[in-house]
């Protein structure tokens, strides 16, 4: 294993995580939901009275962090070298697959371990098995 | 109140994302690629986030009311089923394709990103497909 030093950035991404953690927190112990961000935009499609509003609430406040971080500093970059059929193909496997297995990084991966749940365990094992499996075949084996 | 603490909610889990590297599908890709130049940066995001999180829901499990008065919904499944794994692995394959999972996907349409439009129209048909297959019998 080649860890890249030059590319790590602990202090940011610890920091980061603990915003990511106090919205979690926020949202269970204020409005008694899970921040599971395929869990809430995945119920918008399939709607229930005085259910809705508050996940499209959820969604803009998302849409939005980048023009509030605007208005202070400078975006970070976000890079992406993936082709348009590779990003289709990955959005409806991460649509479907989010939905049939509950929850994503957000829903499984944070709020789950955070309340000892084994479902969450065993998805979150699943997904990043998956993730380091895929990345590998795509970048190593298929030469890509 | 509870549309109010959704949209604060929303917007500080974005600003984490950002802010943690995590909305970068280049970074998660080098957190994801173990056989490359590893950036492991991404593990403390999540470590970072429980460590916060973990006390939280300790709390929320001895209640049963949120702040806002509604009804605290913790989960209720237990079981260990194939659509919990077959689902977890088909995310995990999508992820690992293009870097995004759901949440930077929709940091980065608000930041009108050109891959993540195309990946979250997808995400958003693929949603739809689940919600058509699923649907309660009439």
């Amino acid at each position: 294993m080649n860890i890249a030093w030059d590319a790590f950035t602990p202090w940011t991404s610890l920091a980061g995580g603990a915003l990511i953690g106090l919205a979690a927190a926020l949202l269970i112990l204020g409005s008694g939901r899970i921040a599971g961000i395929s869990g809430i935009v995945g119920g918008l499609f399939r709607p229930a009275p005085g259910d809705t509003g508050w996940r499209i609430a959820f969604v803009v406040g998302l849409l939005a962090a980048p023009l509030v971080w605007g208005l202070f500093a400078a975006l970070p970059v976000v890079q992406s070298d993936a082709g348009t059929a590779t990003l289709v193909v990955a959005g409806l496997l991460v649509g479907v697959g989010t939905r049939y297995g509950s929850g994503c990084t957000s829903g499984h991966g944070v709020c789950g371990l955070s309340r000892l749940s084994p479902r969450s365990l065993v998805a979150t094992l699943a997904f990043m098995g998956a993730g380091f499996v895929t990345v590998y075949l795509v970048r190593h084996l298929a030469g890509a | 109140m509870k549309t109010f603490i959704a949209l604060l909610a929303g917007l500080v889990l974005g600003i984490g994302l950002l802010l943690s590297g995590m909305a970068n599908p280049a970074k998660v890709i080098a957190f994801l690629d173990l056989a490359g130049a590893w950036d492991p940066s991404l593990a403390l995001v999540m470590g970072g986030a429980i460590a916060v999180a973990f006390p939280a829901f300790t709390w929320a499990k001895s209640r049963t009311v949120a702040w806002s008065g509604e009804r605290l919904q913790l989960p209720t499944a237990r079981q260990i089923d194939a659509p919990l794994v077959l689902g977890s692995l088909t995310f995990g394959v999508g992820w690992g394709l293009a870097g995004y999972c759901p949440g930077p996907a929709l940091v980065s349409l608000g930041m009108a990103s050109q891959p993540a439009i195309v990946f979250v129209v997808a995400m958003g048909v693929g949603m739809a497909a689940h919600a058509l297959l699923t649907r309660p019998k009439a």
